[in-house]
């Protein structure tokens, strides 16, 4: 009975609300010329919005919700532009996945108001997400996204999935690639590497960029194998590895997996002396202080040595920043990438503030003049160091670091800076 | 079966045709058969070459894997062995005894990071894991009766596939409830007490203690668990009405009462399976027991179902087979990057023996109703 | 007379589950979202929610079909007060035990946060009478509505069912009125309606159903009792196709896109539907032939794609799919063939994750491009309006609609077909399908490859529309989704499989998909698992159940103590031998 007066209910409702949407087009007009991919008009007293995408549900939620957290401290310590609010709106999930990213991006490209976005958390998802920001003429800048299709080779061609638009705060795998292999091979002199990665296109990609990267250098790869993200038993690809013996191992997998190896390592024999390094995605304390067999580990990352670097349109530094994230949230950040969050927010909004056009009470932001803008961002301070965009969307400060964990206390892993990596050019 | 000789006796138009695609696909399976035997074959002559020319894992590794694929196959014996006795007395896989598993892992880590917070993990380790052993079974007891009477007796008489769904339902439900309880994060349990980290001498092999623990434990319980349903009044009802619960009924035994200590008992090795895991991997997390939950299935597939040391002989097969089958046979094939095939061994050894053996290594055990 | 017993049962009962509710820290999350500015949030209407329905159940005393036990109001609201404040009692000591103990090490979301989000944002001593204030009222009037005459009953469901769905489908609202300002007028500038679009919605209501109450009921039965091939039936099916194509001209791209992914959920349901529903054969590993479609069309169309890169058309690599998808079902059909139900369950469970597994495999990298997937997969070719895929939804949901189509016709004809009562017979019995000559070896692979074909469209669209694969869209969660799509909706039943994927992808969210409620994310599946139980228990034949499928189950009903007649049956068989 309910359901069929309800099927009428939602024909009479539907037919109230296209006339509703049939009446209201209004809107418009003004003096603003608008460049060809369009601009935001944003009225007296409504609110600028941009939008945070990143993974905030599911087993990679650790990495994404520092990040939008990050996200919404930034807009909050920039404040106003112009007189007008800034809005994050609800912060979108990307799952991760390049699905879930496209679904989110329709989500974003389907209120003509958004100026930019801030994400997404995983390459793969920026895969699916970019094609439709670029194409609304929006720009998305990502904390955390590394992997070199989507921006260049760092020679001069675009990636495979180069959008116009697209930007990011964090670094080029390539980079990461050659510096750990760099590290491995002049600094502790070895020559016999194994790989492990865990079939997620960021640790494969990076595993892949290493190989290059230390075969170049005249190094051999024992073994490039992989431990299937939730993996409990290690025991199998340890010995696979342990059968090559190699003199050390990069391993750039994350928390569950890297926590099984380094337990079960000392139950394979030949593994005693090698060599393991990791990289940014178990550079945190769930690792660090809660794996005691994680000591001696290196782990390749971004420079996390921020210092005094303050991000020069906030005035904030990381010690700044971090005792406001912890007192909002009762804990640190769960993954390194915050900085980069914060640094990527702080560049959008000043992109805006300097193309926006003042027109009384009401704010134009031309979509074209925007990407420009970013595209020649130079010397931007940030609290992850001095940001330059190439013209294909890096704007990295490119600095790579080796740690090295010697007494399972993280804030003593990240000031023991083994190895500096930073690229010529 | 009776039926079925009867009719084809009778109607010989439909015996003929039906024996033509019989062959259809019996060629195949018998395709299948052939092929997998030579791949098994080629793939071991090409590891044992490897081995001669001096690559690959040597003789103390291999022995490291040997003995480490036997401690995690123990454990998928244990839960297995609650599938087994589930479908040995109700005739339906209960998908939800994974996260039985699972519950007592959880449960157990906050009992382990309290003892280890109090000083007793390392002064008292006995002590500490029988604390964390009778709370792991305790929990796991308590949810696995406590699906029963929810979700599963409502059920009893619906066609099979009904509690099969429900089960998948349970399975999600208490997943996601654990997450939501104790987060999604992977919790790491305190580092084993000392004497368990050292090696022990075992006919001169050296074993590392924990596994030795693992092993001894999974033997005992599983005599313990023998003792109980052939010896014991309640086991011996249990039997019963796995034969036939009307029957046993009217024999006077309490058939809910049965079927509830049959889920009390599965959990339970559910629990003492997860002082196993804690003691092996030593971190869980809600998903932890979705996974393992249906290798232990597949274990109990193997042994040959509602059989019990069927269950045990499956556990330990299938942890050689998903330990070692990559590197033995995979490896000696050429493959690269085997390890990472493990659970795709696992779950091909499963149709595998299914193909050579339909009911399982040791032969099912079942009640004459769900042989029907 | 009150039943105190009852009373004191079923308020602990609400009080753990109110309790629950806010440990696993889903009160929290879904307060953030108000639904009636200032008075309703989201959280809220859960917490009380639950207690309302328990309240109610605890006042209407058990159900008997044949006769509706009379409720008394006093007594009604008597009963519900008394639960309600012992749920209020029972969570206000478990908050207090909280707040005493520090358990947030083990229990994350057991914070001063959650009992913020549980007690008005008032803390300790004054919240908790604020709760207990509210669960006495909730549990009232939950109590009194059984004891209201069931025109005012139905009222009351009407007007809160209309205004909740409104508040809660704000986005479809905003996506469909374009007009900012019209928005404005219904919805607060922080979300949720406006106290009075609340009144005029609950005007609207009221009247309304008053005045077509009659009417409609008379259409339904008309329509129920008609012959499937009347002029009628024909009618609302075109009415319905009219509507597709209609539709999505009217809504926005989130629409689109969410009807984009409900389509494609119905694709797999409607494949599923025939090998769970009509053969009755438990596939848990459905999801393999997705995957056998989407990767199938990525390699044959992306430019790049590692190895194989014909770069074809779309429409040219779908035949080379579907012969794909073909040989799949073949490939994990023929060993299965002999195995038992529970056996076949596992066994394709199995099968799933070994395709995944494989796809993902460094071995076979070369193919299918491993971890980094195949990308740059172009959409589908469309004349006149070149390439469509996901960055243009509100054409791509054609494609979407289109393909259920054909699969809808598909599993009609083949329901009615000599096959489909086949599939039927085999469903009941195999022995006695077998004995009455129908060849099961040649049913059950039929229902496989029917099914693999109907996913793999699924798949080459998801591909075209993605415009990337990567193996973590084919995870064993998928295969479950759709189960619980085709379970929910009605097993073998056509309509069921479209309501339950509206139901469930449209609101809750698919596998990797976020729904219109897109708070629901983190507790998605543990709706989803209640979901299935409570369906399983209360009303297994689905909500749209078809009418042979119930009539099998409640045969079962009846014959749950029938074991006599059994044990007869086989005595007889003995006999004859």
């Amino acid at each position: 009975m309910f359901k069929n007066k309800s099927t009428r209910l939602v024909a009479v409702l539907s037919a109230l609300a296209l006339i509703v949407a049939a009446c209201g087009d209004g809107g418009g007009g003004g003096d603003f010329e608008a460049g060809e991919l369009g601009a935001v008009t944003v009225e007296a007293g409504e609110a600028i919005q941009i939008r945070s995408l990143q993974v905030i549900s599911g087993p990679d939620a650790t990495l994404g919700i520092p990040e939008e957290r990050a996200v919404r401290l930034a807009v909050a310590d920039y404040g106003q532009i112009h007189g007008h609010d800034v809005e994050v709106g609800t912060g979108l999930d990307d799952l991760c996945s390049a699905d879930g990213g496209q679904a989110a991006a329709q989500t974003i490209v389907a209120d003509d108001q958004v100026v930019g976005v801030i994400g997404t958390s995983c390459s793969g998802a920026a895969t699916a997400a970019m094609p439709l920001i670029s194409e609304d003429g929006m720009v998305m800048i990502s904390g955390s996204n590394t992997s070199p299709a989507l921006t260049s080779d760092l020679a001069g061609t675009a990636g495979s999935d180069y959008h116009d638009g697209y930007y990011r705060t964090a670094h080029n795998d390539l980079i990461q690639g050659a510096a750990a292999a760099t590290f491995m091979y002049e600094e502790l002199g070895l020559t016999e590497v194994a790989l492990i990665h865990d079939g997620d296109p960021y640790t494969q990609g990076l595993t892949t960029a290493f190989q290059n990267a230390f075969e170049e250098l005249g190094g051999t790869i024992t073994v490039h194998t992989s431990i299937p993200k939730g993996t409990t038993d290690a025991a199998p690809v340890l010995t696979e590895v342990a059968g090559t013996n190699p003199q050390g191992v990069f391993m750039p997998i994350f928390i569950a997996e890297a926590t099984a190896i380094a337990q079960q390592k000392g139950n394979v024999s030949g593994l005693e002396d090698v060599t393991f390094m990791g990289a940014d995605g178990i550079l945190s304390p769930a690792f660090i202080e809660e794996v005691p067999e994680s000591a001696d580990f290196y782990f390749s990352g971004p420079d996390l040595r921020f210092g005094e670097n303050t991000n020069e349109a906030t005035d904030v530094n990381a010690e700044e920043f971090l005792a406001a994230y912890e007192a909002e949230h009762n804990e640190a950040p769960t993954a390194p990438f915050w900085a980069h969050a914060y640094d990527a927010t702080t560049l959008l909004l000043t992109a805006i503030e300097n193309v926006a056009v003042v027109d009384g009470d009401v704010l134009h932001i031309d979509r074209q003049a925007l990407r420009d803008e970013l595209n020649s961002v130079s010397g931007f301070s940030g609290i992850i160091g001095t940001l330059n965009c190439d013209e294909f969307g890096d704007c990295g400060a490119a600095a790579i670091t080796v740690i090295q964990n010697t007494d399972n206390v993280y804030a003593n892993a990240t000031e023991n800076v083994v190895f500096s990596y930073v690229p010529e050019g | 079966m009776l039926p079925r000789q009867v009719v084809s006796n009778t109607t010989e138009t439909t015996a003929s045709a039906r024996r033509f695609r019989f062959n259809w696909v019996d060629s195949f399976l018998w395709f299948i058969r052939v092929a997998a035997i030579i791949t098994i074959v080629v793939g071991l002559t090409g590891t044992i070459q490897n081995f001669i020319a001096g690559e690959g894992p040597t003789v103390t590794q291999w022995r490291d894997l040997f003995v480490s694929s036997i401690s995690t196959g123990a454990m998928y014996g244990l839960v297995a062995l609650g599938y087994s006795m589930v479908y040995g007395v109700l005739g339906f896989i209960n998908f939800a005894h994974g996260e039985v598993f699972m519950s007592g892992i959880m449960v157990g880590w906050v009992a382990a990071t309290l003892l280890f917070q109090y000083g007793l993990w390392d002064a008292n380790p006995f002590f500490s894991l029988a604390v964390v052993l009778v709370i792991a079974m305790i929990t796991s007891t308590l949810i696995a009766v406590l699906t029963e009477k929810v979700a599963y007796r409502p059920l009893r008489g619906a066609p099979r596939l009904i509690p099969l769904i429900t089960s998948i339902g349970v399975s999600f439900f208490l997943q996601y409830a654990f997450a939501g309880l104790f987060g999604v994060g992977l919790q790491t349990y305190p580092s084993p007490p000392g004497i368990l980290g050292r090696d022990i001498n075992i006919l001169g092999v050296p074993i590392e203690g924990t596994k030795l623990l693992v092993i001894v434990v999974a033997i005992l319980a599983m005599i313990a668990l023998w003792y109980f349903v052939t010896r014991t009044k309640t086991g011996r009802a249990m039997r019963a009405v796995a034969e036939d619960k009307e029957i046993a009924g009217l024999m006077g035994i309490n058939v809910d009462r049965t079927i509830i200590m049959t889920f009390a008992v599965g959990g339970a090795m559910a629990g003492v399976g997860g002082l196993l895991w804690a003691l092996l991997f030593r971190n869980v997390q809600f998903i932890t027991g979705f996974l393992p939950g249906i290798k232990a299935f597949t274990a109990a597939v193997l042994g040959g179902i509602g059989n019990l040391p069927g269950a045990m002989l499956g556990g330990v097969l299938l942890g050689l087979f998903e330990g070692m089958g990559p590197l033995l046979v995979l490896d000696g094939l050429g493959i690269p990057a085997v390890s990472q095939l493990k659970d795709a061994v696992a779950f091909s050894a499963l149709i595998l023996v299914l193909v050579f053996r339909p009911s399982g290594l040791l032969g099912e055990r079942l009640g004459s109703e769900e042989r029907a | 007379m009150i039943d105190f017993k009852r009373s004191i049962n079923f308020g602990l009962l609400a009080g753990v589950s109110m309790s629950f509710l806010g440990s696993i820290g889903m009160i929290e999350t879904f307060n953030a979202r108000t639904l009636i500015n200032p008075i309703l949030r989201m959280g809220d209407l859960f917490l009380y929610g639950t207690l309302l329905a328990i309240a109610y159940f605890a006042a209407r005393g058990e159900l008997n079909v044949l006769e509706q036990p009379k409720v008394e109001k006093g007594t009604g609201m008597l009963t519900g007060a008394a639960v309600g404040l012992v749920a209020a009692v029972f969570t206000s000591l478990f908050l207090l035990l909280i707040d005493s103990v520090n358990v947030v090490r083990f229990f994350p979301n057991m914070d001063q946060s959650m009992i913020d989000s549980l007690t008005f944002e008032q803390g300790i001593p004054l919240g908790l009478l604020l709760l207990a204030a509210a669960s006495v009222v909730v549990g009232a009037v939950g109590g009194l509505l059984p004891a209201l005459s069931k025109e005012v009953r139905k009222s009351v469901w009407l007007v809160s069912s209309w205004v909740l769905s409104i508040a809660l489908l704000e986005v479809v609202v905003s996506d469909i009125v374009e007009n900012r300002s019209a928005i404005r007028l219904i919805y607060a500038p922080g979300g949720g309606l406006r106290l009075w679009s609340v009144a005029v919605i609950a005007v609207l209501v009221v009247v309304l159903s008053r005045r077509y109450e009659g009417r409609l009921g008379a259409f339904t039965t008309k329509v129920k009792e008609s012959d499937p091939k009347s002029r009628l039936r024909r009618g609302i099916i075109a009415l319905a196709i009219f509507a597709a194509i209609v539709l999505p001209m009217l809504l926005g791209g989130i629409l689109n896109e969410l009807l984009i992914n409900v389509s494609l959920l119905i694709l797999m349901g409607l494949g599923l539907n025939i090998v769970v529903g009509l053969a009755g054969l438990l596939d848990l590993g459905y999801v393999a032939f997705f995957a056998v479609g989407a990767y199938g069309m990525a390699v044959l169309t992306s430019p790049l794609s590692p190895t194989i890169s014909p770069e074809l058309s779309w429409w040219l690599a779908l035949p080379v799919v579907l012969v794909l998808a073909t040989f799949a079902g073949l490939l994990v059909g023929t060993p299965v063939i002999r195995m038992r139900g529970d056996y076949l369950a596992i066994v394709t469970l199995g099968f799933g994750e070994i395709v995944r597994i494989l796809l993902l495999s460094d071995w076979f990298t070369p193919v299918f491009g491993g971890s980094q997937g195949i990308r740059r997969i172009p959409g589908v070719q469309v004349p006149f309006l070149g390439e469509v895929g996901g960055t243009r939804p509100e054409l791509f949901v054609y494609l979407t609609t289109a393909f259920v189509l054909i699969a809808a016709y598909i599993s009609y004809r083949a329901q009615e077909s000599r096959v489909g009562r086949s599939w039927a017979a085999m469903r009941e019995d195999e022995d006695v399908a077998e004995a009455i000559g129908i060849s099961t070896v040649q049913a059950k692979l039929l229902a496989f490859v029917t099914g693999a074909i109907v996913a793999s469209f699924a798949g080459a669209l998801f591909a075209a529309k993605v415009g990337a694969v990567f193996t973590n869209s084919f995870d064993v969660l998928v295969s479950i989704v759709i189960l619980v799509v085709v379970i929910v909706g009605g097993m073998g039943s056509i309509p069921g499989v479209v309501v339950g994927a509206f139901v469930l992808i449209g609101v809750l969210g698919g596998p990797k998909s976020p729904g219109l409620l897109q708070e629901f994310a983190e507790y998605k599946l543990l709706f989803y698992g209640a979901i299935l139980v409570v369906m399983m228990l209360k009303k297994p034949e689905g909500l749209l159940p078809s009418v042979r499928r119930s009539r099998e189950l409640h045969q079962e009903d009846m014959a749950q103590d029938a074991w006599l007649d059994k044990e007869a049956h086989l005595l007889e068989d003995r006999l004859e031998v």
